[in-house]
């Protein structure tokens, strides 16, 4: 996927010439909004102009259907896209504050910029109450820093809520301001505040736009782990075929007796051949594509000495669990070449060979069902000297593009 | 009194004549498609306060730099060796700056003015335009975020937070606009 750019690789100046001329655009718009002045703004309020509701929910709408319409066809990875965290009670009391502070100054300190910039000095006084806010707010945090902390939900959008696709729910914000809109356009009539630079005509037009494309994003969906593999498998599936990222025992025990590596040893067979036995640092993960999937997001962002090895009783369900968790952008990840079987063939002394039906199968029995207590699942490294080529070669983690309204 | 009009949209000795704004419908689609960009380029949507806050950080660092290193919350942005005002959001805002201006005069709306509501001096509107700045910028910081990056970026997301934030914003300023109804009417 295209996008977003990744910023680091493009360099600081041109970062940052890129973010003055998006700065540049909002400026722009907020200004042909008429938001420099704090009288248009305050008069919805009073419902005597309609103009800041109707570009708000226009430019959500718009950009809303815009974005997910990019993630839908593949263009827009929405991962590498900053969400700003949801801390429930916090949100909600700031926000409250800010609307009354915003009914009382008629300004936001968006706004407030671009009203100083065309000359209007009550925004310039009100850009100064936003100074003395911010210093109030950062002398003071440091004693309510628990409560400023607290409910914190993370990144949590409306689909992960409901659990219905993005589609859907971008459909139904989209009809019911298109319905508010109707409502707005028959309340102005009715009070004879109509905007002069009001045109039905090319509003439809621009309505039934919206809805085709939010239409098309329910109809295509979200992308799903079959989509993000597709767009990295030109790069990944030739070290799955040149066995770059398929490890030998001998190296996992050799990352097992490191201290310095943080190891996360992933078991994705069923749960009655982890029972009968595991490595001991294993977390079994059931073989199935959403239990892998879900797991991903616990992996992204972990210290730079981290590796993962996945592992079956072969390497079938390991290799497609390394697929999902490599489209997901987990990295360092690396699949015990063998499987199970392959390790039990060398540490497993107490274990006894039996034939197997399919290549994934467990090809060794155990008297009892050991788990991870046998001798075998965390062989004593100084026993053994084996001979192998290690690949495991730690990559740094992506680096990080968001920050929000830091 | 009134305040002399005067700046580049003026002739001397005469009224401003502003042009009228164009379909607010039309100028939604346009900052949603400015939004839209940023996202799809940057990986990040817009916003105002978080530029303010680092101006403010940078500002106390140069003057008490003990007490921004000490301060759990400043520290972050301006503790030690960090350099606040190094930051994609600063450069947002001076694009703002310039973007505002640009329409501006475009629109022939660039001179000195006071805006405020008909039955107010323009001495009351600068103290309540400070006071309600004041509270705006103490909110946004505790919401963290204004109604430019809470507001609209996160619900343009999705995000649950932003659309609580949208309600609690809109809740307080029409809660609050029985009482403050001399400001902005007449």
């Amino acid at each position: 996927m295209p996008f977003p750019l990744d910023l680091h690789e493009l360099g600081t100046p041109l970062t940052y010439t890129i973010f003055v001329i998006v700065g540049i655009g909002f400026g722009f718009m907020l200004e042909q909004a008429g938001f420099g002045r704090s009288s248009k703004l305050a008069a919805q309020f009073y419902f005597k102009d309609f103009g800041m509701f109707k570009v708000m929910f226009t430019a959500v709408i718009t950009a809303m259907v815009l974005i997910s319409a990019a993630a839908t066809i593949g263009i827009l990875d929405m991962r590498a896209v900053f969400i700003p965290g949801t801390y429930l009670w916090p949100i909600a009391i700031g926000g409250f504050i800010l609307g009354v502070g915003f009914l009382i100054g008629g300004l936001c300190p968006g706004t407030s910029i671009v009203g100083a910039a065309t000359f209007k000095i009550d925004a310039m006084a009100f850009l100064g109450g936003v100074v003395i806010g911010v210093f109030v707010f950062g002398e003071s945090v440091p004693y309510f820093m628990d409560f400023w902390t607290t409910s914190d939900l993370g990144r949590f959008t409306l689909p992960d809520w409901l659990g219905i696709p993005t589609g859907v729910i971008v459909l139904f914000i989209v009809v019911v301001a298109l319905l508010m809109f109707w409502g707005v356009w028959s309340l102005e009539k009715k009070t004879g505040v109509a905007d002069p630079a009001d045109s039905p005509k090319a509003q439809l037009i621009g309505a039934g736009v919206l809805v085709i494309l939010a239409l098309m994003v329910l109809v295509i969906g979200d992308p799903t782990t079959e989509d993000y593999w597709d767009a990295v498998a030109g790069e990944e599936q030739p070290r799955l075929d040149n066995r770059e990222v398929q490890i030998h025992p001998g190296e996992l025990l050799e990352l097992m007796n490191d201290g310095y590596k943080n190891l996360i040893l992933l078991d994705v067979r069923d749960e009655r051949d982890y029972n009968q036995f595991h490595l001991r640092a294993a977390r079994q993960i059931d073989p199935t594509p959403e239990a892998v999937e879900n797991t991903a997001p616990d992996l992204i962002g972990l210290n730079s000495r981290t590796v993962i090895v996945t592992m079956s009783n072969g390497e079938d369900d390991a290799t497609e669990a390394w697929k999902s968790l490599t489209a997901n952008n987990v990295i360092n990840t690396y699949i015990l070449e063998g499987g199970v079987n392959a390790w039990l063939d060398i540490f497993g002394e107490d274990a006894d060979p039996k034939p197997v039906n399919y290549p994934d199968e467990m090809a060794f029995t155990f008297t009892s069902a050991l788990g991870g207590r046998c001798v075998a699942s965390d062989p004593d490294a100084h026993e053994f000297h084996l001979v192998f080529e290690p690949k495991v070669e730690i990559a740094a983690a992506g680096a990080v593009v968001g920050g929000g309204c830091g | 009194m009134t305040i002399k009009p005067i700046g580049p949209s003026v002739r001397k000795g005469k009224a401003p004549n502003p042009r009228p704004f164009p379909n607010a419908y039309l100028v939604g689609v346009g900052l949603g498609v400015v939004l839209f960009l940023s996202v799809l380029i940057t990986g990040d949507g817009l916003g105002a306060s978080g530029a303010v806050q680092r101006v403010w950080a940078w500002f106390e660092s140069l003057i008490v730099p003990h007490h921004v290193d000490t301060n759990i919350y400043l520290v972050k942005y301006a503790g030690g060796d960090a350099q606040p005002l190094n930051h994609w959001i600063v450069m947002l805002a001076i694009g703002v700056l310039i973007g505002g201006l640009i329409s501006g005069l475009l629109g022939r709306r660039v001179y000195t003015e006071i805006v405020k509501g008909p039955r107010i001096s323009n001495k009351t509107r600068l103290m309540f335009a400070m006071l309600g700045g004041t509270l705006v910028g103490f909110g946004a910081r505790f919401a963290r975020g204004c109604t430019s990056s809470q507001g609209l970026t996160g619900s343009a997301l999705l995000s649950i937070g932003s659309w609580i934030f949208m309600m609690a914003f809109f809740g307080g300023a029409l809660i609050a606009a029985p009482f403050f109804k001399r400001l902005w009417n007449d």
